[in-house]
């Protein structure tokens, strides 16, 4: 359209507290603050126990443009939003914001339980700022987009998270907002509805400033024309989607291969090693691991615990290896056995293996994070249903 | 505060923008709240009736002695017992509306008066079910309900302004720590009887200096007063208790609305 500035974002930093007393007694001091009409949050110094959850975040948004924000969770997105749709006031700079906003931080934000699905329409849409007649006007078209018209006079208790959010996303694209800020709302629909809320977003792209925050890589490349990774609060690159996220995988690699991070626990553990540290494999082949593990004295009944997660941190894979699968027991020494898996059953992409040996008892006796790092790598088509259990072919003793 | 211009512009256009959705929020509270309890409407009252009946059998038994009373002690304790219950209503709503609404707060950007509105719009309902109890039951109990009664309306609203102030005012810290939801019954149970709800006003003593300052006293006794027919006799006390009230009120929305932000970002993610 033309290339207006709708959203303009000037050196915005958001502190937080990691302590919830102290949270709430800073809560009542900068209560005090505000009412004597001191900025609140007192001169901008961190207290004990807070840390910046925004720091010093710049940008601009013209009309027709979208702008994706990744990173790993708590990297300060939705903290960022939050300021953006005025929630929360920042702690230093300035939001500026032109026309009517329309944020899906998180869908079904006030639906009442017990309210059916008609009545709840009403009453969010009237949070959102729509007046009686507007939703009278554009409540078939809600329904319509939502696709549960057969449910929409049953109570909203009884919906599925899914049906929540078909009924969220629909009321808040409606009112056709100026400036569109989406917080992960699409993780929950199905794919048939996740591909009709893209094109909505399309649709609203073309008149309308949009704010996309995901951690489907795939949909931020598609959607957005620019994308800011933040990392800690801080913006850590901004450009062309292809490039940032590229940078974001290479980097968490790269925090893999060096991040050898073994916390041995227990003082019978004189080494547990994973290798290789990093492998590629296509999806649905056969890939094997070696587990290492030198001890001080004899331990019975171990198990090896593993669980994949991907690069945002979302647990997705796991397996447990104990006396159903190999003799389980541990010589003074070195014990090394090999792994074979039949496949792994995810979508191409990176993620890193966190190996735990547990005792008997439960007891943790090491633990290896980001020790081994795997990308998988074939046609991109997703197979899995998160989280799923790893299939074990075998496994062999090696000592 | 360097600009009240535009802080009373601000206030008083959310004020506007925040009508309609108060009331779809006082309908779907209200709906919800009857359409879940077998009872339904009849929560309003259980409570100030079983008071009434408790103290009714006391004072009857002779178990406790009261005081003279210008009416029927029946009358005086059913009527003092529901305009309190009215009172406690008023005072519990903003901090109940509020800590209700967190997740709409931390997600949905609207005007927050909305929340305070839909609040005063569910204690008036519940005022009106009471009030319709009391205006059925009174002429039985042998009242006369006088043209005064057209002045009960004034009583009513003032009931409800008191309790709203009081109750904003500890909404702010109320959000952030539990204990002010936790004790505020503990408060007002305490206060009731400082205040003539159940025992007349005492002509001597300590507890006649507490009942006079007492500003919740002229409050009661005009509504009461005006309810049954009778002359109202704290007038002056009542007009400037409202008076007060109503500037209390202004202040505690101010500090309502700077706190929210505050509150909104300690309450939730």
């Amino acid at each position: 359209m033309s290339d207006e500035t709708l959203i303009k974002v000037e050196g915005v930093s958001k502190k937080f507290c990691r302590d919830l007393k102290k949270s709430l007694w800073y809560g009542m001091k900068d209560l005090g603050n505000e009412l004597f009409g001191r900025r609140h949050s007192g001169n901008g110094a961190l207290r004990p126990d807070e840390f910046w959850a925004v720091d010093d975040v710049s940008f601009e948004l013209k009309r027709g443009e979208c702008l994706g924000l990744i990173g790993r969770n708590g990297a300060g997105k939705t903290t960022l939003l939050r300021m953006l749709n005025g929630l929360i006031k920042p702690d230093k700079g300035r939001i500026e914001m032109r026309g009517r906003v329309g944020a899906l931080i998180a869908l079904g934000a006030g639906f009442n339980p017990i309210l059916t699905g008609r009545e709840n329409i009403y009453v969010n849409a009237s949070a959102l700022g729509m007046t009686k007649r507007e939703t009278d006007e554009k409540i078939e078209e809600i329904i319509d987009f939502s696709e549960i018209p057969q449910f929409i006079d049953a109570p909203v208790q009884s919906y599925s998270s899914g049906m929540q959010v078909r009924l969220g996303f629909s009321i808040a694209t409606a009112i056709k907002p100026d400036i569109l800020l989406l917080d992960e709302v699409l993780a929950v629909g199905d794919v048939a509805f996740r591909t009709k809320c893209y094109r909505r977003v399309d649709e609203l792209r073309e008149l309308s400033a949009v704010i996309f925050v995901s951690h489907d890589m795939g949909s931020i490349a598609r959607v957005s024309g620019t994308v800011m990774r933040l990392d800690s609060g801080v913006v850590a690159s901004k450009g062309i989607p292809d490039k940032i996220i590229g940078e974001m995988e290479t980097g968490l690699r790269h925090q893999h291969a060096h991040g050898r991070n073994v916390n041995q626990c227990d003082d019978r553990i004189k080494k547990f090693n994973i290798s290789p540290p990093f492998f590629e494999v296509a999806q649905r082949n056969e890939f094997r691991i070696q587990v290492n593990i030198e001890t001080r004295t004899p331990i019975d009944g171990i198990q090896i615990w593993i669980s994949i997660q991907d690069f945002a941190g979302n647990h997705v894979a796991e397996c447990v290896l104990d006396q159903r699968s190999f003799n389980n027991v541990l010589i003074t020494g070195e014990n090394l056995w090999e792994v074979v898996f039949d496949m792994l059953p995810l979508r191409v992409g990176e993620y890193s293996w966190q190996v735990t040996l547990v005792d008997l008892c439960g007891r943790i006796l090491a633990v290896s994070r980001n020790e081994v790092h795997v990308s998988v790598v074939g046609t991109g088509i997703s197979a899995h249903v998160a989280p799923c259990t790893l299939p074990i072919k075998n496994i062999t003793a090696l000592f | 505060m360097a600009r009240p211009g535009k802080l009373a512009r601000a206030m008083f256009h959310d004020l506007l923008a925040s009508r309609e959705l108060a009331w779809r929020l006082a309908v779907r509270d209200i709906s919800a709240q009857y359409r879940q309890a077998f009872l339904g409407i009849l929560w309003a009252f259980i409570l100030p009736l079983a008071n009434t009946v408790t103290w009714i059998f006391l004072s009857g038994a002779g178990i406790v002695s009261m005081g003279e009373t210008a009416l029927p002690y029946p009358v005086y304790v059913f009527s003092g017992s529901m305009l309190w219950a009215i009172l406690m209503d008023a005072v519990n709503a903003p901090l109940n509306q509020t800590t209700a609404a967190k997740s709409m707060l931390a997600k949905l950007n609207f005007p927050r008066e909305s929340l305070v509105i839909s609040g005063i719009y569910q204690t008036l309902f519940n005022a009106g079910i009471k009030i319709i109890l009391l205006l059925f039951v009174l002429p039985f109990m042998g009242i006369d309900l006088g043209w005064r009664l057209l002045l009960f309306p004034i009583g009513l609203i003032s009931l409800v302004m008191v309790g709203t102030a009081i109750g904003l005012l500890l909404t702010p810290m109320g959000v952030l720590y539990t204990d002010i939801g936790k004790g505020l019954p503990l408060l007002m149970q305490f206060l009731m009887y400082l205040t003539p709800v159940i025992f007349p006003m005492p002509k001597t003593g300590i507890a006649a200096a507490i009942y006079t300052l007492n500003p919740l006293t002229p409050l009661i006794l005009t509504a009461r007063d005006w309810l049954t027919g009778l002359p109202a006799e704290y007038l002056s006390g009542f007009i400037i208790v409202n008076v007060l009230a109503i500037i209390l009120l202004i202040a505690v929305w101010i500090l309502f609305r700077l706190a929210l932000p505050i509150l909104i970002e300690r309450m939730s993610s």
